[in-house]
């Protein structure tokens, strides 16, 4: 893997950034300190019977069931609704896990989005080569893991189209992303293939602002906001589940709309 | 004729069956866990300024622990959900304790038991405030079901979701099922605490 190269264009200091503060591991670690005080396992006697650990192993369980659960529901062919040019939500939030200010930037000469894993061809594609495919379009809700939505406009490549041109091996099971700031994200083979999910260039007809992940977002509008990430600068096709930023946190890691 | 007189006499009759007891203790845990992590979800995106739920009272600490108690519990409330609706009309138990609800009887009997007049001597029989409560709460249960797979699943189950006004609307609907289901809770626990015997029904059966 790619972990510890340094990105072009990119500043390397925006590679470490630690996001850790933001959910400290003793908050993560509480989950039945909770429960006890809600008084919900006060019909277990108010014991502490079962430990915070084993919780949070048995929640973890039920999280990839759940998984399963949402593959099985999940249609290749169902489209997310689509609105209309007037539904679009102005301004578009921007949203991360650091301030806008600390935002990736990435230098667009430079730029080469990096191809790995179970593809015949693993040349990195300039942005330019990226900007020179059949674009597609589509206005959708992008639905927060957090509860908010909006309705945006994303103007781009289809993905499943981009991994034929690739040679990719569709048999695989993930498309794994890595972002310029080091985020990461596991997309399941189906929803990479699914017709609406889109390696997005533009944001209303206009070139990605920074905000909103530029050079390149990959739009998927069947899944939670975090399940689309931005500054994309290297995927790789593979059966091995490298996890996510925030799956790795907890989030539930199918995520599906 | 006293309380304990009736009870004595009705000893044998089963006031709960063993499903409606069973059925009502696992849907309480689970529509605790339901309610304590929907709140800690809440508070990372409040639909009113002026309402957050504390840490304290909420469930898994942070968005993500509430996220996996929530998706872990609704399996709990859901199955449980479904037996007890099943049984409740298979056996015929709905139509025989909660049917008919009139306004004019509720009317009457909650200007009845605002002035302690009215009685809970036979707990077999339901009066027209609790039929109208129970019967609200099982619909209330089936409303918040409904618009959580609406939000849960706004693509999969869109038609669902376009039924309740659409993903943000859902939201609401869902606030506002758990919102009165907490009235109920606040309603349902003081009276059988007001009245244990109801409570011990609820546990022994008699």
């Amino acid at each position: 893997m790619r972990q510890n190269k340094i990105i072009p264009g990119v500043d390397p200091k925006l590679l470490i950034k630690d996001a850790a503060k933001l959910m400290p591991d003793p908050a993560r670690r509480g989950f039945l300190r909770g429960a006890a005080s809600l008084g919900a396992l006060a019909f277990l006697t108010g014991c502490d019977i079962i430990d915070g650990d084993t919780a949070e192993g048995v929640l973890r369980k039920i999280s990839s069931f759940n998984d399963g659960a949402q593959a099985a529901l999940f249609s290749r062919t169902k489209l997310a609704p689509t609105f209309s040019e007037s539904a679009i939500t102005r301004p578009f939030p921007f949203n991360a896990y650091y301030d806008e200010d600390e935002a990736p930037v990435v230098d667009p000469l430079s730029y080469k989005l990096e191809i790995a894993g179970m593809v015949d061809n693993k040349n990195p594609w300039t942005l330019a080569e990226l900007h020179a495919l059949p674009e597609v379009s589509q206005i959708t809700r992008h639905v927060c893991v957090e509860g908010w939505s909006a309705i945006g406009s994303w103007q781009g490549a289809q993905l499943s189209d981009f991994l034929t041109r690739i040679g990719a091996d569709t048999r695989a099971k993930y498309i794994w992303f890595k972002c310029a700031e080091g985020y990461t994200n596991t997309v399941d083979m189906p929803t990479a293939l699914h017709p609406q999910t889109q390696m997005s260039f533009k944001f209303d007809h206009k070139v990605l602002p920074r905000a909103y992940g530029f050079p390149m977002k990959i739009r998927i509008p069947t899944k939670l906001g975090f399940k689309n990430p931005k500054y994309v600068v290297a995927m790789e096709v593979t059966n091995t589940d490298h996890g996510g930023y925030w799956e790795d946190q907890g989030y539930n890691w199918f995520s599906g709309l | 004729m006293t309380a304990e007189t009736i009870s004595t006499i009705c000893a044998d009759a089963t006031i709960h069956p063993g499903w409606v007891r069973v059925c009502h203790w696992v849907n309480a845990l689970a529509i605790l866990l339901m309610i304590g992590s929907g709140w800690q979800i809440y508070d990372a995106s409040p639909l009113f300024r002026s309402l957050e739920f504390s840490k304290h009272i909420a469930l898994g600490q942070w968005l993500g622990g509430a996220l996996l108690w929530h998706f872990a519990a609704m399996w709990l409330l859901v199955i449980n959900g479904i037996v007890y609706v099943t049984l409740g009309l298979a056996t015929g138990r709905f139509r025989r304790k909660l049917l008919p609800i009139t306004a004019s009887a509720v009317l009457a009997d909650a200007k009845a038991a605002l002035t302690f007049q009215l009685a809970h001597d036979d707990l077999s029989h339901y009066n027209a405030v609790q039929k109208m409560l129970y019967a609200g709460v099982i619909l209330c249960g089936i409303l918040i079901v409904l618009s959580g797979l609406s939000i849960w699943k706004p693509v999969q189950f869109q038609e669902l979701t376009a039924l309740f006004g659409g993903y943000d609307f859902a939201r609401y609907v869902h606030f506002a099922a758990m919102a009165a289901i907490v009235g109920f809770l606040v309603v349902h626990v003081t009276l059988a605490l007001l009245v244990p015997k109801s409570l011990r029904a609820m546990v022994t059966g008699k």
